[in-house]
């Protein structure tokens, strides 16, 4: 039996594919995803922690409402992985809190 | 101010915020009949949650097949793209509106891009088209990694072609759990079950209104068969009470509920998944609507909505709705009142077969809505360790405290003594469920600023 994926779901392909870094790995991504989309595609669902309880957490609500899905991007914290598209060579870091460790008292 | 007549800012006669299915209704109408249109939308392309769709740049062949009814898109945008090509719509994408200000007919549209402020819209008359998102009910587990919004699963879905797992629970409340269903299961996942906390009783007492959107049973049916083929069948009066799992989620707990939401003791049984689409319905965002002073009432979904004319005009004059802000109504009355708004903008008379087809759409989203209302007893699955407020991390046992002990009898005041609906999200998330634990009502959003806005945006504004 053939396996039923979105893409297959969808037909065609990709203008081009690339990675980007997320801490430690390399992330395949399509052109025209999201950095979410792409850290789902690769299995990863979680990638900050609260600052409270460092609570691991990614997209809750999927449409740049929630806020849940924060991430560092190119060194900017507090991204909305939902909303910002992948970028060949994009550097994605995990965010620990407010993200702005360099401002801690 | 003034401004010179060749100001293209001054050009706008009507600024419509949201390009789902309500704004580009409007905008197409509104153009064909003469009026300047600016179309500001945060989405990076038209069609709003509903019609979300992937980026050109993935290359899907057959977008439509994760949509319903996607000709009715198909034909607005194509409009939407001449009447840009002749100058008469002004598409502004990526622009997230945080702010409307003005009176009668000289308003200011504030917005922003993901990295900058955009430059403010001027227009005559403005509709907001905001639409909606979706309403959460907190459990424990729940913010665990995959679980995630229904709508969110649909969204990631429709617009990333991607799945949060390989075995996915459906759970919550309301139609759209069924879309979701059946796309998730034809893209792939195994769907172990789709979890319904109302019956279907309700209904019955509808039966007219049902049978008068034959349109609306065909789409309930084609969810019903897509769900057969995939073996996936409905729970109903059931809720996922619990999600568990280590750094990501494992199994739920679904169990039964009687007939005001309470789970039934002893029902309890564990569901192995590594995810759980979860939503209650939606929820109108009304940020803006409500910062400018619009009326609001409750709908039959128990949410906070708009009190607008048969025009669709708001209670602020020179201010317009359509769809989701409204009231819950999905995207084929979302398309007609678009439609009706612009042409009441325009002044112009509206068809009595529009009109009734508004009537009639707005009847079955009523039916719909207080059959998915949530029941009082939901709380009954809180532990005083819950997290109530995502954002600020605050479970339901010091929402409580703040009720019965400190004597807060609304969620403002929880608010205030909690910080519940203070992060991030302004309450969106938290909010219903915050309402619920205070023993109030849904109270209409207080936002001032409908998104976050950077301080250096805010100080670019002009003084006045």
């Amino acid at each position: 039996m053939s396996r039923r994926t979105p893409r297959a779901l969808v037909g065609g392909a990709p203008q081009e594919t690339f990675t980007f870094r997320f801490d430690d790995r390399e992330i395949p991504a399509a052109a025209g995803q999201t950095v979410a989309a792409a850290l789902w595609g690769a299995g990863v669902l979680a990638w900050r922690t609260t600052r409270g309880t460092g609570e691991p957490r990614g997209v809750f609500c999927g449409i740049g409402q929630c806020f849940d899905c924060l991430v560092t991007v190119d060194g900017a914290p507090n991204r909305r992985a939902c909303l910002v598209p992948a970028r060949p060579g994009g550097l994605v870091t995990s965010q620990e809190g407010t993200g702005h460790d360099d401002l801690a008292v | 101010m003034t401004t010179s007549p060749s100001d293209p800012a001054e050009a706008a006669g009507l600024a419509i915020v949201g390009a789902g299915p309500a704004g580009l209704a409007a905008a197409v109408t509104a153009a064909s009949l003469g009026l300047p249109v600016t179309l500001l939308d945060a989405g990076a392309r038209p069609g709003g949650q509903y019609y979300r769709h992937p980026d050109p740049a993935l290359g899907a062949e057959r977008p439509h097949v994760l949509h319903h009814d996607w000709a009715a898109f198909a034909g607005r945008e194509a409009e939407l793209r001449a009447h840009e090509r002749a100058g008469r719509i002004r598409h502004l994408p990526g622009r997230q509106v945080w702010s409307v200000t003005g009176s009668g007919t000289d308003w200011t549209v504030h917005s922003r891009t993901e990295d900058t402020a955009g430059e403010p819209v001027r227009a005559r008359a403005v509709l907001l088209a905001t639409g909606a998102y979706e309403r959460q009910l907190p459990f424990p587990g729940w913010t665990l990694p995959g679980v995630v919004g229904a709508g969110g699963a649909q969204a990631m879905l429709k617009g990333g072609l991607v799945l949060p797992g390989r075995r996915v629970v459906v759970a919550g409340s309301g139609p759209l759990l069924l879309a979701v269903a059946a796309s998730l299961a034809a893209a792939g996942a195994r769907v172990p079950a789709v979890v319904e906390a109302a019956g279907y009783g309700p209904y019955a007492r509808h039966t007219g209104t049902l049978l008068r959107n034959p349109a609306k049973l065909a789409e309930g049916a084609l969810y019903g068969g897509a769900l057969l083929r995939h073996r996936v069948r409905p729970l109903l009066r059931h809720a996922v009470v619990e999600a568990h799992g280590t750094g990501r989620v494992e199994a739920v707990t679904v169990a039964r509920l009687d007939r005001d939401w309470r789970p039934v003791p002893g029902t309890g049984r564990r569901v192995p998944c590594d995810a759980l689409a979860v939503g209650h319905g939606l929820v109108p965002e009304l940020s803006l609507a409500t910062a400018l002073g619009c009326a609001t009432r409750t709908a039959a979904d128990g949410t906070v909505a708009l009190v607008l004319t048969p025009g669709l005009r708001t209670s602020v004059p020179g201010i317009w709705s359509a769809g989701e802000t409204g009231g819950v109504g999905g995207a084929r009355l979302a398309l007609v009142e678009g439609e009706i708004a612009a042409l009441s903008v325009a002044g112009r008379p509206v068809p009595a077969g529009l009109a009734r087809r508004r009537e009639r759409l707005r009847a079955f989203a009523d039916a719909m809505g207080a059959a998915h209302r949530p029941g009082p007893g939901w709380t009954g699955w809180l532990r005083e360790e819950t997290a109530v407020c995502r954002c600020e991390e605050v479970p339901a046992g010091r929402v409580r405290e703040a009720v019965e002990e400190l004597g807060a009898t609304d969620a403002r005041t929880v608010k205030l003594l909690t910080r519940a609906g203070m992060g991030w999200c302004q309450g969106r998330m938290c909010g219903p469920a915050v309402a619920a634990l205070a023993g109030d009502g849904p109270a209409p959003d207080r936002r001032p600023l409908a998104c976050p806005v950077r301080l250096g945006q805010l100080a670019e504004l002009p003084a006045d």
